[in-house]
């Protein structure tokens, strides 16, 4: 077997398949990161390009994939493995490919190590950057952006397939046979795309588990043991609940400390539908009765954030997460006053700026990049629930009749904003119409807008010169 | 030594000719260049650097990667773009074939012109179908674009077959196997020839006016 290379050939080939490793998890990250890639073809050899192909290092991606090696080289039942996912703004995240890199027994003694091997690994990277272009991961990376961003994670050892779904196909990239085995490389794609599956729920996160938790006996069990999104990255298992403690300080750092519950409720809640969600017990209760929509709450969430919350008040006595560094007392708000506010206030801010670290910035990090979108449109029936609620601690039902209340929104501060942030939620909920969703209006203004067409023509035709002048400089 | 041949089978619309036709072509000569050979004093050569673009194509959900090289990419550009207006003038069923061919030349004596010996053929049969509105050239859209998905797949899976592939060369032999005409890379030898269909099924050669140029002037 090895008996049969030469040390310097060993030694070649060792260093062949390292640097093989990690071009190929750079070839592969790049295609993912939604941007084109543009390299330059040297006639002069630098001596730093290896198998002749101009491929970028991202040092993150480098270190990445060196960590997950750890010394070790890809051989026989030592696959190295990038797995990419994508997650989307409301905290879902579904695996979408698994690119293999695995060594199998065949050996091919006679192949020459430090020429032929080393070409044709050269021409399985060229097949790689073709290929990653084709499979359906692509396009989606293409479009991530506001609504998803795509992750990737490198592991060693044993391929795991199963978060793929059902269907998923297998394209083989290539294979290069060397005197020490045969190097594969591949990838298995998932055909299912169907984001929303509850098995998939629960992977992002314990929101509602900490909140079952509080009052009722847990009735779903599957639901005990679920994990943060941080999860999959490595020595970040913490990070976004350390993030989502600095969301959560700046939505909640002012907030009087016995509206802590019921506003974290309230951030909740939108997606549940007509519940009544403002008393404690009606609140789990819902959870507790629509599974369905427990799907949805993901949403509001975003998995980082909320664990960091319930410490004090509600779950603290389960001895869950550490602690939200404000003055938060233990007590359950009152039901009233529940509020979305924070979800219009620091995590848009925080969605704007973690949005523009797109390029090479997912490792480690890609909790940050994810935060939960305002989203006012689905929680009208949360409204309508909300002054619709009783107001009392005990454990009324929600069949009880309604009594109107004032809503005070929790966490407010009035330096904040420049009015009242009651008032700003209210006008928030129920937006006049746009003016040119009126019909009316609509037929008004294109009829203006015809008649202006020729002479805007005129106008354009006339200044065709300084049009083309513009065009020229863009190219 | 038998010229290996493949045959890949494309269904487009009229305007996707061109990128159709670019996106196969492109992924075969991307697997068939390398760097620029440099040749030292001891008979050993070093190879320069590939590079690779990404190119969105405008009428199908599809982006190729090519080589760098601008002068590669005019060359094959002129081709298409004579098999396209080939196909548009023949009067035909919109059926045409164009064909990628590796080869090597073999010197002969005089008066003998150089042999060229083929050792791979692509032929990339083209349909061309008329769509009726936006809706079905949408579909065709992403249709095509998987289709030449799996038209990549399928190069790719018979070049890593790593069957016949010329050895290389010294320097005195380099011109034999590769295009060193390029400043930034290096073909294997090529040429594009192209034959229209026309509707009684018979088959109309044509060839490019390089490739006589060529035969001519060894």
């Amino acid at each position: 077997m090895d008996s049969d290379l030469s040390p310097q050939d060993k030694k070649d080939l060792d260093k062949f398949i390292k640097f093989f490793a990690l071009k190929t998890v750079q070839v592969i990250v790049q295609a993912r990161l939604g941007e084109k890639i543009n390299t330059c073809s040297s006639s002069s050899p630098t001596g730093s390009d290896w198998f002749n192909l101009a491929i970028k290092d991202i040092p993150e991606v480098t270190h990445e994939a060196k960590k997950a090696l750890a010394g070790q080289l890809p051989g026989i039942g030592r696959s190295m493995c990038v797995e990419i996912s994508l997650k989307t703004s409301e905290g879902d995240s579904m695996e979408l490919e698994t690119w293999c890199l695995e060594m199998n027994e065949k050996c091919d003694k006679d192949i020459k190590v430090s020429y032929t091997v080393y070409n044709r690994l050269s021409l399985l990277l060229k097949s790689l950057l073709a290929i990653t272009r084709v499979t359906p991961a692509y396009k989606l990376s293409r479009k991530q952006g506001h609504d998803y961003v795509i992750l990737y994670r490198i592991y060693f050892g044993d391929v795991q397939l199963t978060g793929l779904g059902e269907g998923f196909q297998t394209v083989r990239v290539g294979i290069v046979g060397t005197p020490i085995g045969t190097i594969t490389l591949s990838c298995a794609y998932r055909t299912n795309l169907a984001l929303m599956s509850s098995r998939q729920f629960q992977r992002t996160g314990p929101i509602m588990g900490i909140i079952i938790d509080h009052y009722v006996e847990r009735p779903f069990t599957n639901m005990a043991h679920m994990h943060p999104c941080s999860y999959r990255y490595e020595g970040g298992t913490y990070a976004g609940i350390e993030d989502s403690q600095e969301v959560c300080t700046t939505s909640f750092s002012t907030s009087p400390p016995s509206q802590l519950y019921s506003s974290r409720l309230s951030y909740q809640t939108p997606a549940l539908g007509t519940v009544d969600l403002c008393h404690p017990t009606a609140c789990t209760a819902a959870y507790v009765s629509l599974p369905n929509q427990m799907v949805v709450p993901g949403k509001e969430g975003g998995v980082p954030q909320v664990p960091a919350q319930p410490t004090h008040g509600t779950a603290a006595e389960h001895g869950r997460i550490p602690s939200c560094p404000t003055g938060q007392s233990p007590q359950p708000a009152p039901p009233t006053s529940c509020s979305s506010e924070v979800k219009t206030v620091s995590p848009s801010d925080a969605l704007e700026t973690t949005f523009t670290r797109k390029v090479g910035a997912f490792v480690n990090k890609a909790t940050t990049q994810v935060h939960p979108p305002p989203s006012p449109a689905p929680s009208s029936p949360l409204q309508g629930s909300l002054h619709s609620n009783t107001s009392s601690h005990s454990g009324e039902q929600p069949q009880d009749d309604f009594v109107m209340v004032d809503f005070k929104p929790a966490f407010s501060k009035d330096d904040l904003l420049p009015m009242d942030l009651g008032t700003f939620y209210k006008e928030f909920q129920n937006p006049p119409q746009l003016a040119s969703l009126s019909i009316d209006v609509s037929v008004q203004s294109m009829a203006e807008d015809l008649d202006s067409l020729p002479e805007k023509l005129a106008i354009y035709e006339k200044n065709i010169d300084e049009f083309d002048a513009f065009v020229d400089t863009l190219q | 030594m038998n010229c290996r041949s493949e045959v890949l089978e494309v269904s487009v619309e009229g305007r996707q000719v061109d990128e159709a036709m670019l996106a196969l072509l492109h992924t075969i000569l991307l697997h068939r260049s390398t760097g620029k050979f440099h040749y030292k004093k001891e008979g050993t050569y070093s190879i320069g650097t590939v590079g690779t673009q990404d190119v969105d194509c405008d009428f199908i959900d599809f982006t190729l990667v090519r080589v760098s090289s601008d002068e590669l990419d005019r060359v094959i550009r002129k081709a298409v773009a004579e098999f396209k207006d080939a196909l548009g003038n023949s009067g035909s069923d919109g059926m045409g074939q164009i064909s990628l061919e590796f080869y090597q030349k073999k010197k002969s004596r005089w008066p003998f012109s150089d042999e060229c010996i083929p050792w791979e053929v692509w032929s990339i049969k083209v349909n061309v179908v008329n769509l009726a509105n936006e809706q079905e050239r949408q579909i065709c859209r992403e249709k095509v674009g998987e289709k030449l998905g799996e038209k990549v797949i399928n190069i790719v899976e018979v070049i890593n077959r790593h069957e016949y592939l010329p050895k290389m060369p010294t320097q005195s032999e380099v011109d034999n196997v590769f295009d060193t005409s390029l400043k930034d890379v290096q073909p294997y030898l090529y040429k594009i020839t192209y034959q229209i269909t026309d509707s009684l099924g018979t088959s109309v050669s044509t060839t490019m006016r390089r490739l006589i140029k060529d035969t001519l002037a060894l």
